[in-house]
């Protein structure tokens, strides 16, 4: 078990309250000693350590940090760590198994979906929770879900591939 | 009997090879600077100013002091004594580490605070006291030169005013005589906005001073380790061979990751200073707002032409905005980038350029944004003036470029102002891409369209840019000559790695390096690693931007590979018991010339080269090469966009988009696309949203991405990408071209292009970039130009 809290030291312990969550990420669960004001995506980043959920901007727009937060996706920087609490986050190491990448994950290096990476975790989360709830998308729905992330580098036609190719693979497995 | 190796199969010349690094990436397993976390390590945040020209009266920082958990906080009168309060730029000017006199621009560093947590620093940062007396504040070239004009830079000797630079190129006298001879004059003035590279990962370092071994450690995100290492030497007088800059992932780099920065220098003293590791991350507004930007140049034109359509020569002025301080990234031998560059693909007898740069309260920067140095406005001015001389003289858009191209015989060809270009199809480029839009058809299609008030438009754009800068002769920044390197080692199992001076950030360096070693030794490219960014590791080299590294680096790749090949075809000999004569190179493989059977593969060589190397033969199989380039290369590109123009609103959509893009030969096709249409996305950003503007006080307009506006998915068009025409490079080592930037640079006139074409007839000639509705909607109604800014010339 892993308790993840940000020390200040004993002055400051008495003006900073902090409160214990339980959540679990990537099916582990875990407690966390957070400030109230701490944001998800540094709970994510820095107190758990899994830097694959990106920060790019301040304000929701770029989504490179967008996890999954009970299956919807959620841009981590725009939620705070405590409204986690008995809840469930899935990130971008939650994707593959050990052995098996996610269809999502083959079909953006398949189909050249990404350039520097930086969006890419994000990107492949917004994904996830469209082809969660629409296995058979047309390139416009995934235009649309993905309009909360911005990528400099590719111009998305690629991205856009590589989730058609990912929701095709997901559907011949499933029919398999 | 052998078979040679099929090149593809090993991911050799030519292969759409998956990208190696896509592997870390997509597990989110990427290790960009602000993943880094090292023991003990301490957070920075930089208190930046809210005026955007102010006198410091003072800065109380008690209350940051007294906050638990902050360690550190600087102020420019700390700097200052250590002689760190101002660093050189390189354009060779200076630049503000922290304000010590006066704020210059919204957004400066004023000070920086250290403690356990960001969080505390970011707290402390609010509570400093800094006490501003406003001064005026100066937020354009006009202003800056007015009567009266407060002087920016006064920290300077010798800078009366607010003009950083005047600088000509070309014939004054002869072009004033091709005036003369024409049978017709056209104008274009225009304003190139100011624009922001905002990759999505912003700037950040880790500076990580060792006590006990005197070493600094910086892991940072910049495209040019190389050069940071040398200004960290010079600017801190550190010893060179104790400073060691990495540079991890970058999260996109477009020229934005190029300059040193303040927060970089902070970090640095406040690690020496504490002796721990000292994390310095940017949060989106500061990068907005301070760092790097890229354009905002008000240019100015004339083309004389004859009725025939022939040009005769082209005139040009330039006002250049770089704000507080002269921080551009460029060789230091040309004033405004490649600005001169313009016009290159056209045979026009004689030209005349004047540019001038001046202050303003604005950010610094000035970088190369996916741009060779300020090729971008040259080409956007280029083909939004052939555009307007072809109208002028009422002929068509696409045969009055083709009759003034440099003709395929022509080359090398020199420009009027100064380039040498090196090779080309122009023409073809055009048929083909004017086959691929059906431009006939469309013209028709846009006639009757016309009849029913719909507004159709077909906007053409052209560019020859030139990539890959040097030769040393020629290009240098800060006395730096511009050439590049690799090394290569290949093991004793014929695995081996590359590394280079360049640093990619997103082009995909990891795989397309090997496929040039692939293609030079027939080693499989899975068999070789490639490395870049480590300055203890890595060959000296001048970094990623550009579109230098194929141009360059690349071709250090190639040569070091022949370099091997060289040493392996002395240890094949050995092993084959005849001369090095007798023997010949297929692709992996020497063999005996009147014996093909008789043969020893590359991994053979390499094996000897450990264990059984001829008599006097120096052991092992590793070289390095430093490439100066003959020349840079000069791929071309046409761009063609039709658009819809909705006359009751200014909202444009695009139709289709075109690229036909000659880079010469293609190490990785699917990498080439990729990068192709990265830069149409930025193209069509440029044209239609993204820009940086401010208002009356300074402020700037745009400092976080709900007012900086970049394309989603939503609103980006498809493209449509056409290979056929290839034009290797006559003086690179595999015939290749930079392409990184080619769309960027080309593209965004071939967008407003398309929207001024479905205006002919209304009498408008310009709109300024961005072409946002309401500007669109004002021509359409008003029959007028729109200027995005007050009009500056240069002789006003």
């Amino acid at each position: 078990m892993t308790v993840v809290y940000e020390d200040l030291g004993d002055e400051a312990g008495e003006a900073v309250p902090i409160r214990r969550i339980r959540f679990s990420i990537n099916g582990k669960k875990m407690v966390a000693e957070v400030e109230p004001r701490l944001l998800l995506s540094h709970l994510i980043r820095r107190g758990l350590g899994l830097t694959g959920t990106h920060m790019g901007c301040d304000t929701t727009n770029c989504g490179a940090c967008t996890v999954q937060v009970d299956g919807r996706p959620v841009k981590s920087c725009t939620m705070l760590a405590v409204q986690v609490d008995g809840r469930e986050i899935t990130t971008v190491e939650g994707l593959a198994t050990a052995s098996e990448l996610h269809p999502l994950q083959e079909g953006f290096k398949e189909e050249h979906g990404l350039q520097c990476g930086f969006c890419t975790p994000g990107m492949m989360m917004a994904a996830k929770a469209l082809l969660d709830e629409n296995p058979d998308p047309t390139e416009e729905d995934v235009r649309w879900a993905l309009s909360g992330n911005l990528c400099r580098c590719t111009g998305y036609q690629n991205i856009v591939k590589s989730v058609l190719w990912a929701a095709a693979k997901l559907r011949s497995e499933s029919a398999g | 009997m052998t078979q040679a190796l099929d090149e593809i199969k090993i991911g050799g010349l030519g292969a759409s090879r998956k990208r190696v690094e896509d592997d870390r990436f997509i597990r989110g397993k990427g290790n960009y600077t602000d993943d880094i976390t090292l023991p003990g390590m301490l957070h920075m945040e930089i208190l930046r100013s809210p005026l955007a020209h102010a006198r410091i009266k003072s800065i109380d920082a008690s209350k940051a002091w007294d906050i638990p958990g902050v360690h550190l906080v600087l102020t420019g009168e700390m700097m200052a004594t250590r002689n760190l309060a101002w660093m050189p730029t390189l354009s060779y000017d200076t630049q503000a580490v922290l304000a010590t006199d006066k704020v210059r621009f919204q957004g400066q560093e004023v000070a920086c605070v250290i403690a356990d947590d960001p969080y505390i620093a970011k707290d402390a940062c609010e509570a400093i006291d800094v006490d501003y007396e406003p001064l005026p504040v100066i937020v354009n070239p006009k202003q800056s030169v007015a009567d009266g004009a407060p002087v920016i830079r006064d920290d300077k000797e010798n800078q009366p005013d607010n003009v950083i630079y005047t600088w000509e190129v070309g014939d004054a006298a002869g072009t004033d005589r091709a005036f003369e001879q024409a049978d017709k004059v056209s104008r274009l003035q225009l304003h190139y906005p100011r624009s922001h590279p905002s990759p999505i990962e912003c700037c950040g370092s880790i500076a990580d001073f060792n006590r006990a071994t005197s070493k600094l450690t910086v892991y940072m995100t910049t495209q040019a380790p190389h050069i940071i290492r040398a200004a960290v030497a010079l600017v801190a007088e550190l010893p060179e061979h104790m400073i060691r800059i990495i540079s991890p992932d970058i999260g996109g780099g477009f020229g934005n990751k190029v300059p040193v920065y303040p927060g970089y220098v902070c970090s640095i003293l406040a690690s020496i200073l504490l002796e721990c590791p000292v994390k310095w991350i940017e949060d989106k507004t500061g990068n907005l707002i301070s760092t790097g930007f890229a354009r905002d140049v008000y240019l100015d034109g004339e083309m004389a032409l004859r009725n025939d359509g022939k040009i005769l020569g082209v005139r040009m002025r330039c006002d250049a905005d770089h704000g507080a301080f002269f921080s551009d990234a460029q060789p230091s031998k040309f004033k405004l980038g490649l600005i001169h560059s313009a016009f290159a693909a056209y045979d026009i007898p004689v030209a005349h350029l004047m540019a001038r740069g001046t202050y303003t309260n604005k950010a610094p920067g000035g970088v190369a944004y996916r741009c060779s140095f300020r090729v971008t406005e040259a080409m956007f001015f280029q083909e939004r003036m052939v555009q307007a001389a072809a109208d002028d003289l009422g002929m068509d858009q696409a045969e009055f470029r083709r009759m003034n191209f440099v003709r395929d015989d022509d080359f090398p060809h020199r420009t009027p102002l100064g380039f040498l270009t090196d090779s080309g199809q122009y023409g073809k480029c055009l048929d083909v891409a004017l086959e691929a839009v059906g431009y006939e058809n469309f013209r028709k299609q846009q006639q009757e369209a016309r009849a029913k008030g719909r507004l159709l438009g077909l906007g053409i754009s052209t560019m020859t840019e030139p990539l890959g800068a040097g030769n040393s002769r020629e290009y240098d920044i800060l006395g730096i000559k511009m050439f590049d390197s690799a090394e290569l080692k290949v093991h004793m199992t014929g695995k081996a790695i590359v590394r280079t001076g360049a640093r990619g950030q997103g082009q995909g360096h990891e795989t397309t390096w090997a496929q040039i070693v692939a293609h030079e030794l027939g080693i499989p490219a899975e068999d070789i690693v490639v490395e870049e960014g480590d300055t203890d590791t890595a060959p000296f080299g001048m970094g990623t931007y550009a579109s230098r590294s194929t141009p360059v680096a690349g071709a250090a790749v190639a040569m070091v590979s022949r370099k091997i090949r060289a040493k392996a075809r002395k240890l094949a000999a050995h092993l084959l018991e005849v001369s090095e004569e007798d023997i010949e190179w297929e692709l992996g493989r020497f063999y005996v010339r009147s014996a093909p059977d008789r043969g020893v593969t590359i991994q053979e060589c390499a094996m000897a080269a450990y264990s059984n190397m001829p008599d006097g033969m120096e052991p092992g199989l590793e070289n390095t090469a430093y490439y100066d380039p003959p020349n840079l290369t000069w791929p071309f590109a046409v761009y063609i966009v039709t658009v819809e123009v909705d006359p009751a609103t200014g909202v444009w959509d695009v139709l289709t988009t075109v690229a036909v893009d000659d880079c010469g030969v293609r190490i990785n096709p699917m990498i080439v696309e990729g990068q192709i249409m990265g830069g149409l996305t930025e193209a069509y950003a440029m044209a239609n949203m993204q820009f940086i503007t401010f208002d009356a006080e300074g402020n700037c307009i745009g400092s976080n991405y709900m007012d900086y506006l970049l394309p989603t998915a939503w609103e980006t068009p498809g493209f449509e990408l056409h290979s056929e025409v290839v034009t290797p490079c006559p003086h690179h080592p595999i015939g290749a071209k930079g392409i990184g930037e080619c769309a960027a640079v080309g593209g965004p006139a071939a967008f407003v292009n398309a929207v001024i074409d479905a205006l002919s007839g209304t009498g408008v000639r310009n709109i300024d970039m961005p072409l946002l509705p309401d500007r669109v909607w004002e021509a359409i109604t008003y029959h007028r130009d729109i200027s995005g800014a007050p009009p500056v010339r240069t002789d006003d």
